[in-house]
């Protein structure tokens, strides 16, 4: 019996999982019909083999499997190495070299390269930039496109109506740079490392560890050769434990760390719930003659209803090749469980408006990623004992400007000038073995940052009225344009966008074109499109806390709402072999990582945990 | 070797020179970690003394010898091939560079992937034994050192063929000779710390001149969609306008 051929098997479980997927063709009536729905005649199969789910310390298999890590200590471990990672870490060694203090930075990184999982827009504030790097231009930082027109429209069927951008609309791009982030994100972990910052891509953090005291003590990464089935294989390993005396958690949106911090730490006693949007991204080559590099143009409206947010952008790149960023972002406290940003993304794309610059264009890129959508509302305590948050995990981002970027640097960077003396003195005195740097909250509240996230905090839930899209906008003319977001009033969101969906029993499905394969495409090819992959033998990383909710409560109430919210078609409810009914399917090969499912499921049942290392999509310069 | 990761998409440049590889993730030829974990294998049986990882091309192949020392290979050799001498490199070149380094480096046995899933070439192993006047064991899915030969299973068309070979000789991993382990994270801190040597063709005295141009890449025809036919005769008349009747 020879042994499993690693390769072979992988790619033959790929090619499986996508061709198995039911595509838009398969008729939505099979899910609907009701007498399918919520009788299963066969007891729900197993779904959730993950450790985190079923403990190994009981399981039979688990029997004398060597299960200590190897531990190495640091002064600090960043996990993520995204905007706010790189730029807490670089930040770090840059005070470490002008004080002539030695410092040993670890960063953890789950992409198998750094960049590989980043996707924005993006239009860049370069201001924190600038200050992380004076000399960007000299160092080569890939800001290559400044913008040089902003436009702005609200979209209805077939037409537009163009809104002016008046200077002092947070809309207003002059000074900004058009980037491709993972462009930028490779670029400051070349920096980094050229600092002295030890990058460890590839590597996941899957476990937070914890003092005795309480206080957090470091990660462990993630555990490697664990079959699909929940047992050890061969080359079963360990992860390792980092050990630091602070630990920055800078995981992106929707962290699945973040989620343990906060419970434990009951850092959202004082905040509301985070509110969320999709943003799906495509990359295009189009035809030269439609080329205007410098153009940013955004949109709202069509094919969103005025009481769903959302809006577009498209940006047209100038780095030697007719390349332009498009996208839309989806609001994920919408209602309608038959919603499907996917297809309202490709059906977008089809406006005249839209579709004029890509016909005759090729596309060569996709991917999608939750964001945060909550701003000042919505900030957590951002320090505990041990360990600090930063970035699009709490969530600095300006809605209205769709940037987060420049916020999520400059907390990295405030992250780091506010540990480093403590980290670094002589005699501190710690009450805790994880030091605690109240002082990096402090310093946040007296900045830029919070001072634009304050300022704009009432415009995304003035949304909430009637008139939706167009209320939002007028409260948006009036008390940011004019008054600057002066007024003393602190409107509130909705609440927790998975409690958003109303049942499917009191919505309308929407009939979403076909693709025509030259300007939309069907989700199958967009994933393929992502680079995404994971090894295929491995517990599926989206985990149920308990396999029967998916056909008892998400298909039966709302007809399954996550096989139409994920980006990746990873969710899918096929019928049983034997017997009536369905079940849920977990394509977790599919998985580019996004956290919606997270996020929206309305039983609050899925728990995204990291997968093993190295696995996601490949997105290049997203 | 540094290849195209399996999973990603690949895409044919403008101009139909090549395909694009900037940015693109990149990893460890499949069939060279095979390779690679049945070279440490035979270190952890205390069959051979030393493993030594070696890569051509650009600056972030080092990358890729760092993966294979963390799988526990000693050192390294890291052999500079950067621009169009890189867009060149094929088979022939880098078996005359492995067959150099041989000698140099008085190894007994070469282990290499059987092909590279880029070119698909399947040459530079049997290329190497013969630059060397080696032999050589190839699409090897078993290997059992003894002394001064090597039996060999190799998995050939017609079902399974063992050989046995005197070493020094060249061998060719396939799919089923072993399943890698993974390189973890405390190896590749480990790793860091051993010693990649850094060499250029020249020092070896290889010629890097390539005997073939590619002319042009393109990509695969799209697939078109299928017809339903209702009887038989109706699928003679398409055959007949296809003109394949």
């Amino acid at each position: 019996m020879f042994p499993a051929s690693r390769y072979a098997c992988k790619a033959h479980r790929s090619i499986r999982a996508l061709t198995t997927l039911q595509t838009d063709s398969a008729a939505p009536q099979l899910y609907t019909s009701i007498h399918r729905r919520t009788c299963s005649s066969v007891s729900t199969p197993r779904i959730t083999t993950h450790y985190t789910i079923q403990p190994r310390d009981k399981d039979p298999r688990w029997e004398g499997i060597e299960m200590e890590r190897f531990a190495d200590e640091a002064d600090v471990v960043i996990v993520g190495g995204g905007p706010a990672g790189l730029s807490a870490a670089i930040r770090l060694k840059q005070l470490a070299n002008e004080q002539e203090k030695e410092l040993r930075v670890c960063l953890v990184e789950k992409a198998p390269q750094i960049g590989a999982h980043t996707l924005s827009g993006a239009c860049l504030e370069p201001s924190t930039l600038i200050e992380l790097f004076p000399d960007w231009k000299e160092r080569g930082a890939p800001l290559n496109t400044p913008v040089t027109e902003d436009v702005f429209s609200i979209f209805t069927k077939k037409h537009r109506i163009p809104v002016p951008i008046l200077p002092g609309l947070p809309m207003q791009n002059h000074g900004n740079y058009i980037v491709r982030l993972g462009n930028l994100v490779r670029w400051l972990g070349e920096q980094a490392e050229e600092i002295g910052v030890e990058i460890y891509p590839g590597y996941a953090a899957a476990e937070v560890l914890f003092h005795e005291d309480g206080s957090v003590k470091g990660i462990a990464t993630n555990d490697v050769g664990i079959a699909k089935d929940g047992s050890p294989k061969d080359v079963f390993e360990r992860g390792m434990e980092l050990h630091a005396k602070v630990t920055l958690f800078g995981e992106g949106c929707h962290g699945h760390l973040a989620k343990q911090l906060y419970k434990q730490f009951n850092l959202r006693e004082n905040c509301e719930p985070q509110t969320y949007a999709i943003g799906l991204k495509e990359l295009w080559m189009i035809d030269e003659k439609k080329w205007r590099p410098g153009r940013a143009e955004h949109s709202v409206g069509w094919p969103l209803d005025r009481n769903t947010y959302g809006g577009s952008f498209l940006y047209h790149l100038n780095e030697g090749e007719p390349l332009v960023a498009l996208g839309l972002v989806v609001g994920l406290d919408y209602s309608n469980p038959y919603l499907s940003p996917f297809k309202e993304f490709q059906r977008w794309k089809h406006h005249p408006f839209v579709a004029s610059t890509l016909e005759g264009g090729q596309r060569i890129a996709y991917g999608a990623r939750a964001l945060n959508e909550g701003g000042f509302q919505c900030i957590p305590k951002l320090t505990f004992p041990g360990g600090l948050l930063i970035g699009c995990s709490p969530g600095f981002m300006n809605v209205p400007k769709i940037k987060g970027t420049h916020t999520a640097m400059k907390s990295g960077m405030l992250a780091a000038e506010a540990i480093f003396p403590k980290i670094t003195a002589e005699n501190l005195d710690s009450e805790t073995a994880g030091i605690h740097v109240p002082e990096y909250s402090e310093s946040l509240k007296n900045s830029s940052v919070w001072k634009e996230l304050h300022a704009v905090r009432n415009i995304r839930p003035s949304f909430h009225n009637y008139f939706g899209l167009y209320g939002g906008m007028v409260y948006t003319g009036i008390f940011y344009w004019m008054l600057r977001g002066k007024e003393p009033w602190t409107l509130k969101h909705g609440g927790m966008d998975a409690n958003q969906l109303k049942p499917a029993k009191d919505c309308k499905p929407i009939e979403y074109p076909k693709p025509d394969g030259k300007i939309s495409f069907d989700l199958l090819s967009s994933v393929a499109l992502s680079g995404t992959n994971h090894e295929g033998d491995q517990p599926p990383h989206l985990t149920l806390k308990d396999d029967s909710v998916p056909v008892a409560r998400n298909l039966a109430i709302y007809d399954g709402p996550e096989q139409r919210f994920c980006p990746a078609g990873v969710y899918e409810y096929v019928p049983v072999e034997t017997g009536d009914g369905m079940r849920l399917q977990i394509n977790a090969q599919n998985c580019v990582h996004c956290k919606t499912c997270d996020i929206k499921d309305p039983s609050q049942n899925i728990n995204w945990v990291v997968p093993e290392g190295g696995g996601g999509p490949a997105y290049n310069g997203m | 070797m540094r290849v195209i990761d399996y999973a990603v998409k690949i895409r044919v440049k403008p101009d139909n020179s090549g395909v694009v590889t900037d940015g693109v993730k990149h990893s460890m030829n499949p069939f060279c970690e095979i390779a690679v974990e049945e070279a440490v294998k035979l270190k952890e049986k205390k069959l051979v003394k030393e493993v030594v990882a070696v890569s051509c091309g650009p600056q972030q192949s080092q990358e890729t010898i760092r993966t294979a020392l963390a799988m526990g290979a000693d050192r390294g050799i890291y052999v500079e091939v950067s621009g169009k001498d890189y867009e060149s490199l094929g088979p022939l070149q880098v078996s005359k560079i492995m067959a150099a380094l041989a000698k140099k480096e008085e190894a007994q046995l070469i282990i290499l992937g059987k092909q590279a899933i880029d070119d698909d070439c399947n040459q530079t192993g049997q290329m190497t034994a013969a630059l060397l006047d080696w032999p050589q064991g190839t699409f090897a899915s078993e290997v059992s050192l003894d002394g001064d030969n090597v039996k060999v299973v190799r998995e050939i068309d017609g079902g399974l063929e063992t050989i046995r070979i005197n070493t020094p000789a060249v061998l060719t991993a396939d799919l089923r000779l072993n399943t890698p382990r993974y390189a973890t994270l405390p190896n590749i801190m480990k790793a860091k710390k051993k010693k990649i040597a850094n060499v250029k063709p020249a020092d070896l005295g290889v010629d890097l001149t390539s005997r073939l141009e590619v002319l042009r890449v393109d990509e695969p025809p799209q697939r078109q969609a299928g017809m339903k036919v209702e009887t038989v005769e109706d699928l003679v008349a398409k055959l007949k306008d296809a003109g394949r009747v």
